[in-house]
């Protein structure tokens, strides 16, 4: 691709990534959620793709799936977290320390500190589908490479 | 633990399924070991909660809450998502861990490594995760994301070979189906949200009351289920997705066609068990009845074994509508042999997933042997594999209903309940039997009689495998009466009046 796309890939990328990240992290105040973060995110790895080549990050589809493998094992594994109750119970809800504050009562700007596993899980489905969105991208183009040879 | 047991047979093979990309990195043989150790553990776990449950009663399982039985919030509304194991989902979930259970060993030796075998294993525990959780859970939305879970895995499954011509093709007609029935379902469970606030299967059966939306919904669960259950007249994607797909793995997809008739059942009998009208079970009837004719014509004139099986299997299916639909349409009218044609409905279930399964394995053991599935090629196996051989003449002789095998044993109860409906749907069930019959002979005769034929040894494990569902065959035809009054009654009277207890079991008094 010409240098003018390649330079606005250079300054869209982490801006896409930051709000990815943002819309993962808020998943539980705000609309969005794991999903919809890890494809916004997804999207900025699809414009390095187009813009840079497939070929040139081949070596990165083990990288890509292993994530995607690791988030899928870490929703899960939050659910067995829960267990000393039942499945997918939200033990770290109101406990304190991580995520563990208790939602304010009545109206109020949400605070970020709540909400136990939710946001947890937000960030293993994020991981997911940014790996699997991002290897389905690159698989496809690096498809579409070969044929066009 | 034990309490956490119907879960577990969920989240396990879910977490086993997405853990195994990640072992096969470290070793092959850990991958292998961890995931038989996934289905052996799902295969515990399915065993204790039936055990728990036709000795004990309905088993209600609540995800999320401070305990696993507390269903209602304040407010007496079921809003957590719960599984509801009652005797019928138990049934189902024997007959999932049983298959995978003689799947998997196989699997790990058939699957050649440079094939994707990983990508296989891991699919194979995600679809088997899907199945248990259609069978277990006890919400409509659960349902439906299972439906697609099983969906997506199957579809990946089907299309495996993807170098080949033919699996990209029937994985795309697959997938096509699949969605357009998780659509249709999807939709049926909005009308009903958009009329009751709710999405649990027995809240919404309770407060069910039969208005026009209610009636469309029925109508696209109806069509949604027998899409994915492959009945005729949507039955094509199912001879092209049990050929293409790797043989072992077949088996789960025959699981994934019953559980999704397990589906039907529940909405049919649970879901609107409140409001009885029999013309739902005439078209129950005569689909099952177009089916078994479909299929069985078409097995008439297969020349690919996987195919010609395939065709079987989907007649199979005709029988089990059959069997519950003639349930169905005398429900209220004739109990005394509505329920007999229902068990053989449902004990039909557990000896086609005995049968299909092993038929299934004989093929991927003759595919192994000679690398080729068309009929016109093959022959004189049997001088090479005679237990192959042996399985395969067993495997038919049960599927085409010969006594004493235990495909009998269903058919002559959905015989004698239909012959009193209307003895034209007994003859019809029987004459179709009679096709079956001719068709697998000439199979049997095509791959396995004539002269002597270079072949190459199968492995033992596959034995094995086949032996465990010969033997499986062989008792359930021989002793049927220990089954069906053990297994198969508890779960045909859990459709037939398990309704106002499983409705009870969740909502409480």
């Amino acid at each position: 691709m010409t240098v003018v796309v390649r330079t606005i890939t250079r300054i869209l990328l982490p801006i896409s990534l930051v709000f990815g990240g943002y819309v993962i992290m808020h998943g539980h105040l705000t609309p969005g959620g794991g999903f919809q973060g890890g494809a916004v995110a997804a999207s900025g790895l699809a414009m390095v793709v187009v813009a840079f080549g497939a070929s040139r990050l081949a070596g990165r589809k083990g990288l890509l799936s292993s994530l995607e493998s690791l988030g899928g094992v870490a929703f899960a594994a939050l659910g067995f977290l829960g267990l000393g109750l039942t499945f997918f119970a939200n033990v770290l809800a109101g406990a304190g320390g991580l995520f563990g504050n208790s939602v304010p009562y009545g109206p109020n700007p949400g605070d970020l500190n709540t909400a136990g596993t939710l946001p947890l899980m937000n960030w293993a489905v994020g991981f997911k589908v940014l790996a699997g969105l991002g290897a389905v991208v690159l698989l496809f183009a690096l498809f579409g490479e070969n044929h066009d040879r | 633990m034990s309490v956490h047991a119907p879960i577990l047979a969920i989240a396990v093979p879910l977490l086993g399924g997405f853990a195994t990309p990640l072992l096969a990195k470290l070793h092959r043989r850990v991958r292998d070991v961890w995931a038989l150790a996934v289905v052996l553990f799902v295969g515990a776990c399915v065993g204790y909660v039936a055990v728990h449950v036709f000795t004990q009663g309905i088993w209600v399982y609540v995800l999320g809450a401070r305990q696993p039985q507390e269903t209602l919030v304040p407010g007496g509304f079921p809003i957590r998502i719960m599984l509801v194991v009652d005797a019928m989902s138990a049934f189902m979930g024997i007959i999932a861990g049983l298959l995978s259970l003689t799947a998997f060993p196989f699997a790990l030796r058939f699957l050649p490594e440079e094939e994707g075998k990983t990508l296989a294993l891991t699919l194979g525990l995600l679809l088997l995760a899907g199945i248990l959780g259609m069978a277990y859970t006890g919400d409509l939305f659960n349902f439906f994301v299972f439906l697609e879970v099983t969906s997506i895995a199957a579809c990946a499954l089907i299309g495996f070979r993807t170098w080949t011509s033919r699996a990209p093709e029937a994985a795309f007609k697959t997938m096509l189906l699949y969605s357009v029935s998780g659509l249709l379902f999807l939709l049926g469970v909005a009308f009903l949200y958009g009329e009751y606030g709710a999405l649990n299967l027995a809240y919404i059966s309770a407060q069910l009351r039969g208005s026009f939306v209610d009636r469309l919904a029925l109508a696209l669960f109806l069509a949604a289920l027998v899409m994915k259950a492959a009945a005729a007249p949507v039955h094509f994607w199912a001879p092209d997705a049990y050929g293409e797909a790797p043989a072992a793995k077949t088996l789960l997809l025959v699981v994934n066609t019953q559980v999704s008739l397990y589906g039907l059942w529940r909405v049919l009998f649970t879901l609107y068990g409140g409001l009885w009208d029999a013309g739902v079970g005439w078209l129950v009837v005569s689909l099952g009845l177009l089916t078994m004719v479909v299929a069985a014509f078409m097995a008439l004139v297969q020349t690919d074994l996987g195919r010609l099986v395939a065709y079987g299997a989907v007649s199979q299916i005709g029988y089990m509508m059959l069997g519950v639909g003639v349930g169905l349409v005398t429900l209220s009218s004739r109990p005394d042999y509505a329920l007999v044609a229902m068990k053989g409905g449902v004990f039909h279930m557990l000896n086609d997933a005995l049968t299909v399964g092993l038929l299934f394995l004989c093929v991927g053991a003759v595919e192994w042997a000679k690398g080729t599935r068309d009929l016109r090629e093959l022959g004189g196996l049997g001088h090479g594999l005679p237990a192959v051989g042996i399985c395969f003449l067993v495997a038919s002789l049960a599927l085409a209903g010969i006594p004493p095998l235990n495909g009998f044993a269903s058919k002559i109860l959905i015989y004698q309940g239909s012959f009193r409906l209307s003895p034209i749907l007994s003859a019809i069930a029987i004459l179709v039997s009679i096709l079956l019959l001719a068709g697998f002979t000439r199979a049997f005769q095509g791959a396995f009689l004539g002269p002597r034929v270079e072949a190459q040894g199968v492995p033992g494990v596959f034995l094995v495998s086949m032996a465990v569902l010969a033997v499986g065959i062989l008792v359930l035809g021989l002793v049927p009466g220990f089954f069906v009054e053990g297994v198969v009654t508890p779960a045909a009277e859990a459709l037939w009046h398990g309704r106002a207890l499983y409705l009870a079991a969740v909502l409480g008094g």
